[in-house]
């Protein structure tokens, strides 16, 4: 029988979230790491029941919590994240050197073929592997040491590497994001990185046109056709057609292009998603409207998904790793707000239903289809 | 013997209930304290000090005695009661936030 499992992130704790096929019905369990920060909770393609989280706290550092149950029960593995060689510094906020510390993880990335190695995007950024399911952490320093690095810049909410998306068909191939210095590439395992920024524009940075330094806020792929990468910046939704090494505006009709999370449809590699947010700094929908936005046609003609979304007074936000979907033939959309609801549509978004209404701040949402 | 008090967070990570503790050998002092509690219970590294460094955590702090030993070297003998385990050392999340 099929199901889903719903893994988030909060505030303070991770909840697992499962029911049938038809995801009427939810079973919450959790909260899982009560009070820590849980910025990302991620289970293999491989075994669905091995799930990595990141547990992190201000006070006690960071945590890596595996469970081989599906999420009923957790161990901790390996914590320790040390930069490889001399760290080195990269930009402060005000243009300054400010030398590489490791703050968090960000993002948990299991390997698409081997369910013991584990990929992780940490702040400042850089890029972690664990080919020990988790128990060892070693840095892939040729992103951090590519030759840009000392250019990057912290966005408002750090310096992280947020988003690592593997390819399934290129082996090798994988594309990440860090805030704000923009998307890099690798074609070989995460040994050598390059800068795949031509045609973002930024403005507020000296160059618009930089090759480093854009706020990139997410990157979404459709597995069948890696090629076409979508991506929320901080302003500005884009698209690229040719892996990354051109990116062309795709915001069209959206009200706002300002916004976090960009997802791809599970069977219509041209259908996306995003939840405009009225601007950088007023981080809530416009108009107090709580709308996804979906384009069937890879971009520029987009349609607001209202039904069963608050439509007044509704002052959210729905941050970058908060929004994820399901590969049931009828595909599931998922998204998690500030405000601690997570909302389903178990028909790609013309309808909606909140699972869960008063959860901690939601950070990350992530779903597993259990076959 | 030592008597270590953890906070709320850190019991529940080494999954012990109130005071614990750890047997040291040699001088007792923040570090031979810190180096055995880490032995006893290994998911605490990295949670009160540094992997590598072994500096203490901004947000951690260590008292003892009525005493705020934070700022002391991690090798200075920690006072007589902890030592003859009359006193626990305190570990402490600081206060932050409201």
């Amino acid at each position: 029988m099929s199901g889903v499992r719903v893994l988030v992130g909060t505030h303070k704790g991770a909840f697992v979230l499962t029911s049938d096929g038809k995801r009427e019905r939810w079973e919450v369990s959790g909260p899982h790491f009560a009070g820590w920060d849980i910025y990302h909770a991620k289970g293999s393609p491989v075994d669905p029941n091995r799930i990595y989280a990141s547990q992190s706290s201000g006070w006690f550092g960071q945590l890596i919590q595996r469970s081989d149950d599906g999420g009923k029960t957790w161990q901790p593995v390996g914590n320790q994240f040390t930069y490889e060689g001399v760290a080195g510094t990269h930009q402060w906020y005000d243009g300054t050197p400010h030398p590489w510390e490791f703050k968090r993880v960000w993002h948990l990335e299991p390997s698409l073929t081997d369910a013991e190695t584990v990929y992780a995007g940490v702040e400042d950024a850089a890029m972690f592997r664990s080919a020990d399911g988790g128990k060892t952490w070693a840095e892939l320093p040729g992103l951090r040491k590519h030759g840009s690095g000392p250019h990057w810049q912290p966005g408002a909410g750090g310096m992280c590497l947020h988003t690592i998306a593997l390819d399934p068909i290129n082996a090798g191939r994988m594309f990440i994001a860090i805030s704000a210095a923009g998307a890099f590439r690798s074609d070989d395992s995460g040994e050598t990185w390059k800068p795949i920024n031509r045609g973002l524009v930024s403005q507020g940075i000296p160059n618009p046109n930089a090759e480093v330094g854009h706020c990139v806020h997410r990157i979404a792929l459709h597995p069948s056709r890696p090629d076409v990468l979508f991506m929320q910046k901080h302003w500005d939704v884009m698209r690229s057609d040719d892996a990354g090494e051109s990116w062309h505006e795709v915001s069209g009709n959206l009200p706002t292009d300002f916004g976090f999370p960009i997802d791809v449809h599970a069977h219509e590699p041209e259908t996306i998603y995003v939840v405009p947010i009225k601007s950088d700094s007023e981080h809530y929908p416009p108009e107090g409207k709580l709308r996804v936005y979906r384009s069937r046609t890879g971009g520029n003609e987009w349609e607001p998904l209202t039904k069963g979304l608050p439509q007044n007074d509704c002052y959210v936000n729905v941050l970058r790793d908060a929004m994820a979907v399901d590969s049931l033939d009828d595909c599931g959309i998922y998204f998690g707000t500030t405000g601690g609801q997570v909302y389903a549509s178990a028909d790609s978004g013309d309808n909606w239903a909140p699972i869960v209404r008063d959860l901690p701040a939601v950070l990350s949402v992530e779903v597993q289809t259990l076959k | 013997m030592i008597r270590v008090v953890l906070p709320a967070h850190l019991r529940t990570l080494a999954q012990v209930n109130g005071e614990l503790s750890v047997n040291v050998t040699g001088p007792v002092t923040l570090r031979s304290v810190l180096d055995a509690l880490e032995a006893q219970y290994p998911t605490l590294k990295g949670t009160m000090r540094d992997h590598v460094t072994q500096k203490r955590r901004p947000f951690v702090r260590f008292f003892a005695c009525e005493q705020d030993l934070s700022h002391d070297s991690p090798d200075t003998p920690l006072p007589d009661a902890v030592a003859k385990a009359t006193e626990p050392l305190l570990i402490v999340g600081a206060m932050a936030g409201g």
